[in-house]
Protein backbone atom coordinates (compact mmCIF):
# COMPACT_ATOMS: atom_id res chain seq x y z
CA UNK A 1 0.00 0.00 0.00
CA UNK A 2 1.66 2.99 -1.00
CA UNK A 3 0.35 6.73 -1.03
CA UNK A 4 0.29 8.49 -4.05
CA UNK A 5 -0.87 11.86 -3.19
CA UNK A 6 -1.70 14.20 0.39
CA UNK A 7 -2.58 16.84 1.79
CA UNK A 8 -2.42 18.09 5.43
CA UNK A 9 -5.05 20.33 6.19
CA UNK A 10 -5.28 22.13 9.88
CA UNK A 11 -7.85 21.79 12.25
CA UNK A 12 -7.78 24.29 14.48
CA UNK A 13 -11.80 25.90 14.10
CA UNK A 14 -14.88 25.10 13.24
CA UNK A 15 -13.90 26.46 9.55
CA UNK A 16 -11.25 24.33 9.33
CA UNK A 17 -13.34 21.06 9.92
CA UNK A 18 -15.86 22.81 6.91
CA UNK A 19 -12.72 22.62 5.05
CA UNK A 20 -11.70 19.13 5.73
CA UNK A 21 -15.49 17.82 4.49
CA UNK A 22 -15.08 19.78 1.16
CA UNK A 23 -11.23 18.56 0.05
CA UNK A 24 -12.59 14.66 1.40
CA UNK A 25 -15.68 15.28 -0.60
CA UNK A 26 -13.87 16.58 -3.83
CA UNK A 27 -11.35 14.26 -3.66
CA UNK A 28 -13.65 11.24 -3.27
CA UNK A 29 -15.75 12.92 -6.31
CA UNK A 30 -12.53 12.54 -8.14
CA UNK A 31 -11.50 8.89 -7.37
CA UNK A 32 -15.27 8.23 -8.65
CA UNK A 33 -16.79 6.91 -5.03
CA UNK A 34 -20.60 6.33 -4.90
CA UNK A 35 -22.56 8.74 -3.06
CA UNK A 36 -23.39 7.05 -0.29
CA UNK A 37 -19.80 5.90 0.10
CA UNK A 38 -18.68 9.88 0.19
CA UNK A 39 -21.42 10.74 2.73
CA UNK A 40 -20.19 7.92 5.05
CA UNK A 41 -16.25 8.94 4.68
CA UNK A 42 -17.11 12.19 4.91
CA UNK A 43 -19.69 12.11 7.98
CA UNK A 44 -16.65 9.79 9.76
CA UNK A 45 -14.50 12.20 9.00
CA UNK A 46 -16.63 15.25 10.51
CA UNK A 47 -17.13 12.86 14.25
CA UNK A 48 -13.05 12.97 13.97
CA UNK A 49 -12.36 15.80 13.36
CA UNK A 50 -14.70 16.99 15.71
CA UNK A 51 -13.32 15.17 18.61
CA UNK A 52 -10.04 16.54 17.47
CA UNK A 53 -11.37 19.51 18.46
CA UNK A 54 -13.44 19.34 20.93
CA UNK A 55 -11.13 17.24 23.46
CA UNK A 56 -7.90 17.27 21.24
CA UNK A 57 -7.84 20.91 21.41
CA UNK A 58 -7.24 21.19 17.29
CA UNK A 59 -4.90 18.96 15.21
CA UNK A 60 -4.12 18.13 12.36
CA UNK A 61 -6.11 15.97 9.15
CA UNK A 62 -3.87 14.35 6.79
CA UNK A 63 -5.61 13.35 3.60
CA UNK A 64 -3.79 10.80 0.87
CA UNK A 65 -4.91 8.65 -1.73
CA UNK A 66 -3.55 5.22 -1.30
CA UNK A 67 -2.72 2.47 -3.92
CA UNK A 68 -1.99 -1.30 -3.41
CA UNK A 69 -1.90 -3.99 -6.24
CA UNK A 70 -5.18 -3.47 -7.08
CA UNK A 71 -7.51 -1.43 -5.48
CA UNK A 72 -7.15 2.20 -5.26
CA UNK A 73 -8.40 4.00 -1.78
CA UNK A 74 -8.61 7.22 0.33
CA UNK A 75 -6.82 7.43 3.72
CA UNK A 76 -7.49 10.37 6.55
CA UNK A 77 -5.36 10.64 9.26
CA UNK A 78 -6.69 12.89 12.18
CA UNK A 79 -4.53 13.46 14.88
CA UNK A 80 -4.03 15.81 17.88
CA UNK A 81 -2.10 16.50 20.68
CA UNK A 82 -4.71 16.40 23.44
CA UNK A 83 -5.25 14.21 26.55
CA UNK A 84 -5.42 11.17 24.66
CA UNK A 85 -8.04 8.40 25.89
CA UNK A 86 -7.23 6.71 29.19
CA UNK A 87 -9.95 3.55 28.23
CA UNK A 88 -10.31 2.93 24.36
CA UNK A 89 -12.68 0.15 24.95
CA UNK A 90 -15.37 2.36 26.99
CA UNK A 91 -14.46 4.90 24.37
CA UNK A 92 -15.59 2.66 21.45
CA UNK A 93 -19.06 1.95 23.27
CA UNK A 94 -21.91 3.30 21.88
CA UNK A 95 -23.24 5.91 24.10
CA UNK A 96 -20.14 6.73 26.55
CA UNK A 97 -19.60 10.24 26.24
CA UNK A 98 -16.62 12.08 28.62
CA UNK A 99 -18.65 15.56 27.01
CA UNK A 100 -21.96 16.35 25.97
CA UNK A 101 -22.35 14.44 22.49
CA UNK A 102 -24.27 11.60 22.11
CA UNK A 103 -21.57 9.45 22.51
CA UNK A 104 -21.55 7.27 19.03
CA UNK A 105 -18.95 9.14 16.87
CA UNK A 106 -15.92 6.61 17.30
CA UNK A 107 -17.99 3.74 17.32
CA UNK A 108 -19.89 5.38 14.72
CA UNK A 109 -17.32 5.93 12.55
CA UNK A 110 -15.61 2.66 12.68
CA UNK A 111 -18.66 0.95 11.84
CA UNK A 112 -18.94 3.57 8.70
CA UNK A 113 -15.83 2.99 6.90
CA UNK A 114 -13.77 -0.54 5.84
CA UNK A 115 -10.51 0.47 7.60
CA UNK A 116 -10.32 1.94 11.28
CA UNK A 117 -7.08 2.49 12.70
CA UNK A 118 -7.11 4.33 16.48
CA UNK A 119 -3.98 4.71 18.22
CA UNK A 120 -3.58 7.17 21.44
CA UNK A 121 -1.61 7.75 24.15
CA UNK A 122 -2.86 9.82 28.10
CA UNK A 123 -0.97 13.04 28.03
CA UNK A 124 0.31 12.61 24.00
CA UNK A 125 -2.51 12.95 21.96
CA UNK A 126 -4.58 10.66 19.74
CA UNK A 127 -4.27 9.63 16.12
CA UNK A 128 -7.45 8.08 14.08
CA UNK A 129 -6.58 6.74 10.52
CA UNK A 130 -9.77 5.37 8.35
CA UNK A 131 -9.67 4.61 4.72
CA UNK A 132 -11.80 3.65 2.72
CA UNK A 133 -11.30 1.32 -0.99
CA UNK A 134 -13.18 0.97 -4.28
CA UNK B 1 22.56 63.10 10.63
CA UNK B 2 19.09 62.76 11.28
CA UNK B 3 18.24 66.44 10.45
CA UNK B 4 20.00 66.05 7.04
CA UNK B 5 17.77 62.97 6.00
CA UNK B 6 14.80 64.54 7.04
CA UNK B 7 15.36 67.45 4.87
CA UNK B 8 17.00 65.93 2.02
CA UNK B 9 14.05 63.71 1.50
CA UNK B 10 11.53 66.58 2.39
CA UNK B 11 13.46 68.31 0.00
CA UNK B 12 13.23 66.40 -3.07
CA UNK B 13 9.20 65.84 -2.19
CA UNK B 14 8.52 70.02 -1.53
CA UNK B 15 10.62 71.05 -4.59
CA UNK B 16 9.48 68.02 -7.48
CA UNK B 17 6.02 67.39 -6.01
CA UNK B 18 4.23 67.67 -8.95
CA UNK B 19 7.12 66.24 -11.31
CA UNK B 20 6.89 63.37 -8.87
CA UNK B 21 3.02 62.71 -8.98
CA UNK B 22 3.20 62.61 -12.52
CA UNK B 23 6.42 59.88 -12.71
CA UNK B 24 4.43 58.23 -9.85
CA UNK B 25 1.23 57.83 -11.74
CA UNK B 26 2.82 56.87 -14.76
CA UNK B 27 4.44 54.09 -12.64
CA UNK B 28 0.82 53.11 -11.06
CA UNK B 29 -0.33 53.16 -14.36
CA UNK B 30 2.03 50.61 -15.60
CA UNK B 31 1.54 48.25 -13.05
CA UNK B 32 -2.53 48.40 -12.84
CA UNK B 33 -2.83 48.33 -16.41
CA UNK B 34 -5.13 45.49 -16.19
CA UNK B 35 -6.90 46.85 -13.38
CA UNK B 36 -8.15 50.43 -15.04
CA UNK B 37 -11.99 48.42 -14.70
CA UNK B 38 -11.71 48.87 -11.09
CA UNK B 39 -10.45 52.35 -10.55
CA UNK B 40 -11.17 55.26 -13.31
CA UNK B 41 -7.49 57.19 -13.99
CA UNK B 42 -8.86 60.49 -12.56
CA UNK B 43 -9.31 58.64 -8.91
CA UNK B 44 -6.43 57.41 -9.02
CA UNK B 45 -4.17 60.70 -9.98
CA UNK B 46 -7.09 62.22 -6.69
CA UNK B 47 -5.86 59.66 -4.35
CA UNK B 48 -2.04 60.02 -5.31
CA UNK B 49 -2.06 63.44 -5.01
CA UNK B 50 -3.92 63.83 -1.63
CA UNK B 51 -1.28 61.06 -0.52
CA UNK B 52 1.48 63.27 -1.67
CA UNK B 53 0.05 66.17 0.20
CA UNK B 54 0.48 63.71 3.37
CA UNK B 55 3.26 62.00 3.21
CA UNK B 56 5.36 65.31 2.10
CA UNK B 57 4.15 67.35 5.96
CA UNK B 58 4.23 64.19 7.21
CA UNK B 59 8.05 63.79 6.47
CA UNK B 60 8.78 67.12 7.33
CA UNK B 61 7.68 66.99 11.05
CA UNK B 62 7.86 63.39 11.62
CA UNK B 63 10.25 60.85 12.32
CA UNK B 64 11.55 58.70 9.06
CA UNK B 65 11.73 55.69 11.10
CA UNK B 66 9.16 55.33 13.46
CA UNK B 67 5.33 55.65 11.30
CA UNK B 68 3.72 54.87 14.14
CA UNK B 69 4.31 58.82 15.80
CA UNK B 70 1.46 61.07 15.88
CA UNK B 71 2.76 63.09 13.22
CA UNK B 72 1.96 59.84 10.38
CA UNK B 73 -1.32 59.70 11.51
CA UNK B 74 -2.95 61.13 9.02
CA UNK B 75 -0.86 59.34 6.46
CA UNK B 76 -2.00 56.21 7.76
CA UNK B 77 -5.14 56.98 8.20
CA UNK B 78 -5.39 57.53 4.32
CA UNK B 79 -3.65 54.89 3.34
CA UNK B 80 -6.28 52.46 5.47
CA UNK B 81 -9.20 54.42 3.88
CA UNK B 82 -7.75 53.48 0.11
CA UNK B 83 -6.77 49.77 1.50
CA UNK B 84 -10.52 49.04 2.30
CA UNK B 85 -12.11 50.93 -0.45
CA UNK B 86 -9.56 48.69 -2.90
CA UNK B 87 -10.61 45.40 -1.37
CA UNK B 88 -14.41 46.02 -1.48
CA UNK B 89 -13.31 47.24 -5.17
CA UNK B 90 -11.84 43.55 -6.18
CA UNK B 91 -8.12 44.49 -5.91
CA UNK B 92 -5.50 41.81 -5.15
CA UNK B 93 -3.68 42.44 -1.74
CA UNK B 94 -0.41 43.10 -3.75
CA UNK B 95 -2.55 45.50 -6.42
CA UNK B 96 -3.16 47.43 -3.28
CA UNK B 97 0.72 47.06 -1.73
CA UNK B 98 1.60 48.51 -5.04
CA UNK B 99 -0.48 52.07 -4.41
CA UNK B 100 2.87 52.86 -1.98
CA UNK B 101 5.59 50.23 -3.50
CA UNK B 102 5.31 52.21 -7.04
CA UNK B 103 6.32 55.33 -5.12
CA UNK B 104 10.00 53.10 -4.55
CA UNK B 105 10.89 53.77 -8.22
CA UNK B 106 9.97 57.47 -7.96
CA UNK B 107 11.75 58.62 -5.07
CA UNK B 108 14.63 56.62 -6.25
CA UNK B 109 15.22 57.53 -9.01
CA UNK B 110 15.31 61.42 -7.80
CA UNK B 111 17.49 60.50 -5.02
CA UNK B 112 20.02 59.51 -7.62
CA UNK B 113 19.10 62.39 -9.81
CA UNK B 114 19.94 65.13 -6.68
CA UNK B 115 22.69 62.81 -4.86
CA UNK B 116 24.28 60.83 -7.86
CA UNK B 117 28.05 62.15 -6.98
CA UNK B 118 28.00 61.39 -3.12
CA UNK B 119 27.59 57.95 -2.94
CA UNK B 120 27.21 57.30 0.86
CA UNK B 121 24.70 60.04 1.20
CA UNK B 122 22.56 58.23 -1.91
CA UNK B 123 23.09 54.67 0.10
CA UNK B 124 21.81 56.25 3.10
CA UNK B 125 18.86 58.11 1.89
CA UNK B 126 17.61 55.02 -0.31
CA UNK B 127 18.19 53.00 2.92
CA UNK B 128 15.63 55.67 4.74
CA UNK B 129 13.30 55.84 1.86
CA UNK B 130 13.28 52.14 1.97
CA UNK B 131 12.46 50.95 5.41
CA UNK B 132 9.94 54.16 5.38
CA UNK B 133 7.76 52.89 2.24
CA UNK B 134 7.94 49.31 2.58
CA UNK B 135 6.70 50.03 6.85
CA UNK B 136 3.59 52.00 5.29
CA UNK B 137 3.24 49.43 2.32
CA UNK B 138 3.01 46.64 4.16
CA UNK B 139 0.92 48.75 6.59
CA UNK B 140 -1.74 49.04 3.13
CA UNK B 141 -1.68 44.73 3.46
CA UNK B 142 -2.42 44.93 6.57
CA UNK B 143 -5.49 46.82 6.78
CA UNK B 144 -6.59 45.41 3.56
CA UNK B 145 -6.35 41.77 5.10
CA UNK B 146 -8.56 43.29 7.73
CA UNK B 147 -10.90 44.53 5.38
CA UNK B 148 -11.24 41.48 3.97
CA UNK B 149 -11.63 39.65 6.82
CA UNK B 150 -14.81 41.85 7.96
CA UNK B 151 -16.03 40.84 4.56
CA UNK B 152 -15.90 37.41 4.66
CA UNK B 153 -17.60 37.97 8.51
CA UNK B 154 -20.51 39.89 6.99
CA UNK B 155 -21.05 37.15 4.33
CA UNK B 156 -21.34 34.65 6.91
CA UNK B 157 -23.51 36.93 9.06
CA UNK B 158 -25.90 37.51 6.12
CA UNK B 159 -25.89 33.71 4.93
CA UNK B 160 -26.93 33.13 8.79
CA UNK B 161 -29.82 34.92 8.09
CA UNK B 162 -30.01 34.19 4.67
CA UNK B 163 -30.19 30.11 4.97
CA UNK B 164 -32.62 29.78 7.66
CA UNK B 165 -35.91 31.23 6.67
CA UNK B 166 -38.95 29.85 8.14
CA UNK B 167 -42.16 29.56 5.51
CA UNK B 168 -45.73 28.98 6.88
CA UNK B 169 -47.19 26.68 3.91
CA UNK B 170 -50.98 26.30 5.41
CA UNK B 171 -52.75 27.42 8.60
CA UNK B 172 -51.33 25.78 11.58
CA UNK B 173 -48.22 24.33 8.84
CA UNK B 174 -44.67 25.73 8.93
CA UNK B 175 -41.80 24.76 7.46
CA UNK B 176 -37.98 25.17 7.95
CA UNK B 177 -35.78 24.44 4.64
CA UNK B 178 -32.00 23.43 6.05
CA UNK B 179 -29.30 24.24 4.00
CA UNK B 180 -25.69 23.52 4.37
CA UNK B 181 -24.17 21.90 7.61
CA UNK B 182 -25.77 22.67 11.01
CA UNK B 183 -23.13 23.84 13.18
CA UNK B 184 -23.92 25.37 15.97
CA UNK B 185 -24.32 29.06 15.68
CA UNK B 186 -26.66 28.35 13.20
CA UNK B 187 -28.58 25.82 15.03
CA UNK B 188 -29.19 28.33 17.62
CA UNK B 189 -30.81 30.71 15.05
CA UNK B 190 -32.50 27.44 13.54
CA UNK B 191 -34.28 27.20 16.85
CA UNK B 192 -34.89 31.07 17.58
CA UNK B 193 -36.69 31.70 14.34
CA UNK B 194 -38.56 28.28 14.66
CA UNK B 195 -39.59 28.84 18.05
CA UNK B 196 -40.67 32.67 17.75
CA UNK B 197 -42.70 31.70 14.30
CA UNK B 198 -44.50 28.69 16.43
CA UNK B 199 -45.63 31.51 18.74
CA UNK B 200 -46.18 34.34 15.91
CA UNK B 201 -48.76 31.70 14.08
CA UNK B 202 -49.73 29.91 16.43
CA UNK B 203 -49.13 26.91 14.39
CA UNK B 204 -49.11 23.10 15.61
CA UNK B 205 -47.39 21.72 13.33
CA UNK B 206 -43.31 22.70 11.91
CA UNK B 207 -41.86 20.41 9.19
CA UNK B 208 -37.68 20.39 8.98
CA UNK B 209 -36.70 19.56 5.63
CA UNK B 210 -33.11 18.58 5.35
CA UNK B 211 -32.71 17.95 1.77
CA UNK B 212 -29.85 20.52 1.90
CA UNK B 213 -27.63 19.35 4.64
CA UNK B 214 -24.72 17.37 2.97
CA UNK B 215 -24.13 14.98 5.70
CA UNK B 216 -25.76 13.87 9.26
CA UNK B 217 -23.11 13.49 11.65
CA UNK B 218 -23.87 12.91 15.52
CA UNK B 219 -23.86 16.59 16.42
CA UNK B 220 -26.03 17.55 13.81
CA UNK B 221 -28.28 15.21 14.50
CA UNK B 222 -28.21 16.12 18.50
CA UNK B 223 -28.81 19.35 17.19
CA UNK B 224 -31.53 18.73 15.37
CA UNK B 225 -33.27 16.67 17.68
CA UNK B 226 -33.10 19.52 20.52
CA UNK B 227 -34.98 21.52 17.89
CA UNK B 228 -37.38 19.30 17.93
CA UNK B 229 -37.76 18.59 21.41
CA UNK B 230 -38.03 22.46 22.00
CA UNK B 231 -40.97 22.96 19.65
CA UNK B 232 -42.87 19.84 21.23
CA UNK B 233 -42.29 21.85 24.85
CA UNK B 234 -43.95 24.69 23.09
CA UNK B 235 -46.72 22.47 21.46
CA UNK B 236 -45.86 21.96 18.66
CA UNK B 237 -45.23 18.73 17.03
CA UNK B 238 -41.95 18.12 14.65
CA UNK B 239 -41.82 16.12 11.08
CA UNK B 240 -38.06 16.00 9.57
CA UNK B 241 -38.13 15.30 6.10
CA UNK B 242 -35.94 15.29 3.47
CA UNK B 243 -33.43 12.51 4.24
CA UNK B 244 -32.16 11.05 1.64
CA UNK B 245 -31.17 7.91 0.76
CA UNK B 246 -27.61 8.08 1.92
CA UNK B 247 -28.02 9.70 4.39
CA UNK B 248 -30.33 7.51 6.00
CA UNK B 249 -27.77 4.48 4.95
CA UNK B 250 -24.96 6.84 7.07
CA UNK B 251 -27.73 7.24 10.22
CA UNK B 252 -27.79 3.57 10.55
CA UNK B 253 -24.32 2.81 10.75
CA UNK B 254 -23.28 5.49 12.57
CA UNK B 255 -25.81 4.31 15.42
CA UNK B 256 -27.95 7.97 15.64
CA UNK B 257 -31.81 7.78 15.23
CA UNK B 258 -34.53 10.49 15.63
CA UNK B 259 -36.56 8.27 17.91
CA UNK B 260 -40.31 9.26 18.44
CA UNK B 261 -40.02 11.86 15.80
CA UNK B 262 -41.93 11.61 12.59
CA UNK B 263 -39.68 11.49 9.52
CA UNK B 264 -40.55 11.18 5.90
CA UNK B 265 -38.66 10.73 2.72
CA UNK B 266 -39.98 14.43 1.16
CA UNK B 267 -41.77 17.22 1.67
CA UNK B 268 -44.92 16.45 0.00
CA UNK B 269 -45.22 13.34 2.36
CA UNK B 270 -44.60 15.69 5.57
CA UNK B 271 -47.28 18.09 3.87
CA UNK B 272 -49.32 14.93 3.53
CA UNK B 273 -48.78 13.51 7.09
CA UNK B 274 -49.27 17.37 8.20
CA UNK B 275 -52.76 17.65 6.49
CA UNK B 276 -53.74 14.23 8.16
CA UNK B 277 -52.78 15.62 11.45
CA UNK B 278 -54.61 19.08 11.64
CA UNK B 279 -57.58 16.48 9.66
CA UNK B 280 -57.55 18.96 6.40
CA UNK B 281 -58.05 16.96 3.27
CA UNK B 282 -56.85 17.75 0.05
CA UNK B 283 -59.52 16.78 -3.27
CA UNK B 284 -58.71 16.16 -6.36
CA UNK B 285 -61.34 17.87 -8.38
CA UNK B 286 -63.00 15.72 -11.55
CA UNK B 287 -61.26 16.83 -14.79
CA UNK B 288 -63.58 19.25 -16.48
CA UNK B 289 -65.17 18.50 -19.47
Amino acid sequence: MKPTHFEILPLQSDEDLVQVRQKLRARMVELGFTLVEQTKMVTAASELGRNALLYGGGGTARLESVEDSNRLGLRMTIEDQGAGIADIEQAMTDGYTSGSGLGLGLGGSKRLVKDFELWSEPGLGTRVTIALWK
Amino acid sequence: MTANKINRLTEIFTRHEKIMLEDWLREQLTALSARQDLISEPDLCRQSAEFLALFTPACRSGSLTDINSPEWKPVLDFLASVSRSRAIQGFSPSETATFVFSLKQTLLAHLRKELGQDAVALADEMWTATVLLDKLGLYTTEVFQKSREEIIKRQQMEMLELSTPVVKLWEGILAVPLIGTLDSSRTQVVMENLLQSIVDTGSRIAIVDITGVPIVDTLIAQNLLKTVAAARLMGAQCIICGIRPQIAQTMVHLGVAFGDVVTKATLADALAYAFRQIDCTVIQQAPRV
